[in-house]
């Protein structure tokens, strides 16, 4: 049976945790795209169209590496991929999933500096002047594109600063975002 | 000789392989040059530092562009499991790649080839991938931070990202965490935690500990972990058996942060330019 074949076939799901308990639930599929950067285009495709739809650990058994799958209504599948077709946004899969798939950290660390604070996200952290809302620091994370996103960051304002998940490509540039946007939050709410 | 393998945040920078220099706060590796900013070039830089203070043996950095989209990575990965057991390297650190379980896997079997074995030192991405491989235990020492140590510890995890919420990454639990990532056998055969408090571990439990000076400021700095790594590869090579170099390096890398006074808008590069005074202090205090 080939790789596709048995993701056709569906798959059990996770080890890990169920965002909404171990109950196996048949209503629910996931969409696999080649990379990270892809994933979080068509979420942003989705999201915009009003889908509920999450991004999510993919299941064990199609684990490579730095991965995330979008987790959608099943029943939806013919008005997602005709979205989706029209923004050249095309999964490889769409497939049936009744197990647990991971979910992303969800847990925000703060810390206060005094004239800094920094926001942390899963393995991730973002730094900001507070009197500025500059971006001093972006620091965590192990994928290739924590260097670039730093890069490209560090020096210009929350607001002037291209998003992570725009120019993100990995699960440490998706945490990044996270972060942001908590940052974010917490300098409009104060 | 000590290999550094890694990536460079320019999609254009083409894969190069050879002996690196400083010049300034820049890298220059043949024809390229590198700033000396957060991920492998701070790795670089820090061992770089230390070799104006310690004998090393000569030091190849192995790099690529890589801007996360893993087309870089993918050709360096393929130039480690053809190249890398051509050369008898003596220590070989793995930094930011692309986490890759199946090139990680085509990789450690390329280095098997190399006799004796070299020291081998994961961080970052390769790091990522060594662990969620299953074969952790191949590695002599993992640098993480205590976020990373909370997904070595987590035998579901197949990143930091999804490490599950009842193991939170807290400094108080790094014991209990450490303790946990070598009973599913996710740690290297030393852990150095880096943190509030540095800690260095095996199976066996917690050796030692470094809390001084602490810099807090340096949590926020991109790069401060880079640097550790950088240098227990550096101390590695010089010859310490890798658990003292391991401890070494946290004990240079906090005197380095603190003599460079940082806020946490500092940059790496102004903790690097620290590192010499750091290393021969603490070298001249512990008599080595």
């Amino acid at each position: 049976m080939g790789f596709f074949s048995f993701l056709k076939n569906g798959v059990k799901g996770g080890r890990g945790q169920a965002a909404e308990g171990a109950k196996a639930k048949a209503d629910r599929g996931i969409l696999i795209f080649e990379n990270t950067s892809e994933v979080i285009r068509a979420e942003n495709c989705l999201k915009a169209a009003g889908w509920p739809v999450r991004v999510m650990g993919p299941p064990p058994e199609i684990q490579r590496g730095c991965d995330l799958v979008i987790e959608f209504p099943l029943i939806e599948r013919l008005e997602i991929m005709r979205l989706l077709d029209e923004a050249r946004a095309v999964p490889l899969e769409m497939v049936p999933v009744t197990g647990p798939l991971l979910a992303p950290v969800d847990l925000f660390q703060t810390v206060d500096y005094g004239e800094w604070l920094m926001v942390r996200a899963a393995n991730m952290k973002i730094c900001i002047e507070k009197a500025t809302e500059t971006i001093v620091n972006i620091s965590g994370g192990g994928c290739p594109d924590v260097p670039y996103l730093a890069r490209e960051m560090v020096g210009k304002s929350l607001a002037e600063a291209p998003r992570p998940r725009e120019i993100g490509h990995t699960l440490c540039g998706y945490a990044l975002e996270l972060a942001h946007e908590e940052i974010r939050r917490q300098c409009s709410a104060s | 000789m000590l290999c550094i393998v890694g990536t460079v945040p320019d999609a254009g920078f083409p894969l190069v392989a050879g002996p690196v220099r400083r010049e300034n706060d820049r890298l220059a590796i043949g024809d390229r040059t590198v700033a000396i900013h957060r991920g492998t070039p701070a790795l670089v830089g820090a061992v770089l530092a230390a070799a104006t203070v310690l004998p090393l043996p000569p030091v190849e950095a192995w790099l690529v562009g890589d801007i996360g989209r893993g087309d870089g990575s993918r050709r360096l990965y393929a130039h480690l499991e053809a190249e890398l057991p051509r050369r008898p390297w003596t220590v070989v650190v793995f930094h930011y790649l692309q986490p890759d379980v199946d090139w990680h896997n085509r990789v450690l079997f390329a280095v098997e080839k190399i006799h004796p074995r070299p020291v081998l030192i994961a961080d970052a991405g390769f790091m990522y991938a060594a662990k969620m491989s299953g074969q952790a235990r191949e590695y002599d020492l993992f640098t993480p931070d205590a976020g990373e140590l909370a997904f070595l510890a987590d035998e579901d995890a197949p990143h930091p990202f999804y490490t599950r919420g009842f193991i939170l990454h807290q400094e108080e639990r790094v014991p209990e965490l450490i303790q946990r990532a070598y009973c599913h056998a996710n740690a290297a055969r030393w852990l150095l935690v880096k943190g509030q408090t540095d800690h260095l571990a095996d199976g066996g439990g917690i050796h030692e500990t470094v809390a001084a000076p602490a810099s807090p400021a340096m949590e926020a700095m991109g790069g401060t972990g880079d640097t550790l790594t950088g240098l227990a590869a550096a101390l590695a090579a010089s010859g310490m058996p890798v658990e003292r170099a391991a401890i070494t390096a946290a004990r240079v890398n906090r005197l380095a942060g603190h003599l460079a006074d940082p806020t946490p808008a500092t940059q790496i590069a102004a903790m690097v330019r620290r590192i010499p005074a750091a290393l021969k202090q603490v070298l001249d205090e512990s008599g080595a």
